[in-house]
């Protein structure tokens, strides 16, 4: 397992992955902030546009995967998806490479930024790599398009078998899983089968499951109501996004994406924020908390807790904030705040 | 297409379809506001419940409504049948619009201020098209249909409201960028249709964006049109955030017929029979099928009755911060009633 390997002073290289839009700006600022916290890393920095192959087809560049394949360990920004036509989602192309199965997304109110909502702290897990994003769609007819949702026993019960592990690891209490088993009896009703014999496995965490819909209810009635929650692949980016929103929204969040024998890239949750980008504007926040869940993955710890509580103070302290989160500050300034809290503690 | 609908003798039928956990109770206070206000109807019972569930009671229940061309129902829960009997529903009488207004009332304490939208939601196909098959076991596929049929239907149903009901914007939720050519389709329609309203503007948002704006700032929000789905989501979304599953009415809408309901469409099996049901959700819907018969008095007169009593009487069920049990609620709703509508001029 790679990340059991890597000590506290061997220097290890990840993979960064800068993306579109915003994301170059939010990358520097995450290494300024590294380099500050002295973090024993390399950054080997890869462009994932992609690139036309010899069939035709777009796919990501070949250096990119050797990259990621060699470091089993990534950084990435934010990439852009064209909306409607055009070529298949590249998020969708490195999940499925690298068949990272499980995404990860812990939220948790930041002290100091108010939002109608107070005490979240739940983590949401999805099923990442089929459900309705198998990428099967056809029309049928013109005017009748099918599309065509997977679900299978192998991915549903690693995915939950992942939930409870990280509920152990974790210390938390409950897993809930999420499905519409009312509606769709038998593919969700496959997944909610996996995750009850998963439960049974783990009896010391409690198990509940809960329709998609009240989830939905009751989260934004009480989100303290949760803890873990699992899921198939589309309710999972749904609620993920919908939690981000309960404590600030997607600036804020970071995100994991597991994969099979301890790969892992670690990923900011929004989008390129193209009203926004090459404009020293963007809240660097969510990447640099997602590098701070890869320092745990890496068994840096205390240099991710480090950056964690500078950039906690900073937003407690509440003078120098980017523009989602009320203030007027660039994210080179938000950067420079937070280095300068490192170097101070 | 005018709504056919039955009034011998000036006299309405409407069906109350009971459906299981709080749906009976809850049916029994609506008979007692309706006979209360006095509105010209008289009521076919159909105690459909997953327990009652047979296809002859099933038979009777489609049959009623296309009779009478109005129903009020309880949720059916999904327990003891092998598909669920709400959504066979619906298809069979083509109910293709689920509509449920949420907006914050002065009332009833929520985490957000001035929230009025309209969540309108095709009804009949997308993920609920209930086409699923093991192709070897472990191996589950599930299929979403869209149509340009119903997608132009729900956009044009969508757009029609939006102008009645003095809305400025419609927003289309999708996730096109995932399934381009199902959730593409139906914003091609929502678009092709945005052109014959010049004056309603009309954009789209990615469903899980949508999830973040809607608890963040939900102001932003008018008309939404979406996929069945999406529209689950969004409406319990929506409703959570204005009081919950027992304050928010919703609506059915076919060519011809209507089924009016609890908004987020919940059983409630686990508060059934203790008599804390919040019955606004449910007698709001019964207004609006008054309504929905030409019956605008009467709908008036329930729903002020109602709000008279959270405001006046400081009376409200558990779920919205109260104490009161539903019988409370509903006695004192029925004095209000009383207060509003002196015998002469009013029936
Ligand atoms: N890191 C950030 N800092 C500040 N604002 C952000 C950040 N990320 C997203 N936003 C804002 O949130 C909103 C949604 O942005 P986002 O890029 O996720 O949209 P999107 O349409 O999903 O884009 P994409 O197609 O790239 O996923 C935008 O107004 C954007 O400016
Ligand atoms: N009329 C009502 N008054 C108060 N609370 C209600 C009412 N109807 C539903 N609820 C509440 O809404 C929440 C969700 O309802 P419910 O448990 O029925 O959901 P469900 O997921 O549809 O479950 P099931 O169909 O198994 O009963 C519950 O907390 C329930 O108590
Ligand atoms: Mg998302
Ligand atoms: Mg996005």
């Amino acid at each position: 397992d790679s990340s059991s390997s890597a000590t506290e002073n061997t220097t290890r290289t990840v993979t960064l992955i800068p993306g579109d839009g915003i994301g170059p700006e939010i990358s520097h600022s995450v290494q300024k902030i590294f380099e500050a916290a002295g973090v024993p890393l390399n950054w080997e920095s890869v462009d994932v546009t992609p690139v036309k192959a010899a069939n035709g087809k777009f796919q990501i560049p070949r250096k990119a995967i050797e990259s990621v394949t060699r470091n089993r360990i990534g950084l990435k920004g934010p990439l852009a998806t064209p909306v409607g036509k055009g070529h298949q989602s590249l998020n969708l192309a490195l999940r499925k490479q690298f068949n990272l199965f499980a995404n990860v997304r812990p939220c948790k109110t930041l002290e100091g930024y108010q939002t109608p909502y107070s005490n979240v702290d739940l983590v949401t897990i999805r099923e990442n790599t089929e459900g309705e994003y198998s990428g099967i769609e056809h029309t049928i007819v013109p005017g009748v398009v099918q599309s065509i949702k997977l679900i299978t026993e192998h991915a549903s019960s690693r995915v939950a078998e992942y939930a409870f592990l990280y509920a152990k690891q974790h210390k938390r209490e409950k897993v809930t899983a999420v499905h519409k088993a009312n509606i769709m009896r038998l593919s969700d009703g496959l997944f909610l089968r996996c995750c009850r014999d998963t439960a049974e496995r783990h009896p010391e965490v409690k198990f509940e499951e809960m329709y998609l819909d009240t989830v939905c209810l009751k989260m934004v009635q009480d989100p303290t109501l949760f803890d873990v929650l699992v899921m198939p692949n589309l309710y999972g980016d749904i609620l993920s996004d919908l939690c981000a929103g309960l404590i600030g929204g997607l600036g804020l969040t970071p995100s994991g994406n597991i994969g099979e024998g301890g790969a892992a890239i670690f990923e900011a949750v929004h989008g390129t924020a193209p009203d926004i980008a090459g404009q020293d504007k963007a809240n660097p926040t969510a990447l640099l908390l997602s590098g701070v869940m890869m320092l745990r993955h890496l068994h840096m710890a205390d240099k991710g807790e480090k950056i964690e509580k500078a950039c906690f103070d900073t937003i407690k302290d509440g003078k120098v904030l980017t523009g989602d989160l009320g203030g007027k500050s660039k994210c080179s300034e938000y950067t420079a705040e937070i280095c300068a809290r490192i170097k101070n503690s | 297409t005018t709504r056919w609908r039955t009034a011998y003798g000036g006299r309405y039928t409407i069906t109350l379809i009971h459906g299981d956990g709080v749906g009976p109770e809850l049916m029994e206070h609506v008979k007692a506001v309706i006979r209360c206000v006095r509105a010209p109807v008289d009521f076919e019972d159909i105690p459909l419940s997953s327990n009652t569930a047979n296809d002859e009671m099933f038979e009777r229940a489609v049959m009623a409504v296309r009779r009478n061309g109005v129903a009020l129902k309880g949720n059916i829960s999904s327990q003891n049948t092998l598909r669920s009997l709400n959504v066979l529903l619906r298809t069979r009488l083509d109910l293709f619009a689920n509509v449920i207004r949420c907006k914050t009332s002065p009332v009833v304490p929520t985490r957000h201020r001035d929230i009025d939208i309209l969540v309108i939601r095709e009804n009949t196909e997308g993920e609920y098209s209930s086409l699923e098959h093991e192709s070897v076991p472990g191996v589950v596929e599930s299929l979403k249909i869209i149509t340009r049929i119903k997608s132009m239907k729900i956009a044009r149903f969508a757009f029609k409201l939006a102008e009645e009901d003095g809305r400025k914007k419609v927003t289309a939720v999708h996730k096109a960028n995932i399934m381009k050519l199902s959730d593409g389709l139906f914003i091609d329609c929502c678009k092709e249709v945005s052109q014959e309203y010049p004056k309603i503007a009309f954009d789209t948002m990615i469903v899980d964006n949508t999830c973040m704006q809607l608890v963040k700032t939900p102001s932003q929000f008018d008309v939404m049109v979406m996929p069945n789905l999406y529209g689950n989501i969004i409406s319990n979304v929506c409703a959570g955030l204005v009081g919950g599953s027992g304050f928010v009415a919703g609506s059915n809408y076919g060519d011809h017929y209507a089924i009016f309901e609890q908004g987020t469409r919940n059983t409630g099996t686990a508060i059934a029979g203790k008599n804390i049901a919040n019955p606004c959700g449910i007698l709001f819907a019964a207004a609006n099928m008054l309504q929905y018969l030409g019956l605008v008095e009467h709908c008036s007169a329930i729903k002020n009755a109602v709000l008279n009593t959270i405001q006046e009487h400081k009376l409200k069920t558990p779920d919205i911060g109260g104490t009161a049990s539903t019988t409370q609620f509903v006695e004192c709703t029925l004095k209000e009633i009383l207060k509003l509508t002196p015998t002469i001029g009013f029936n």
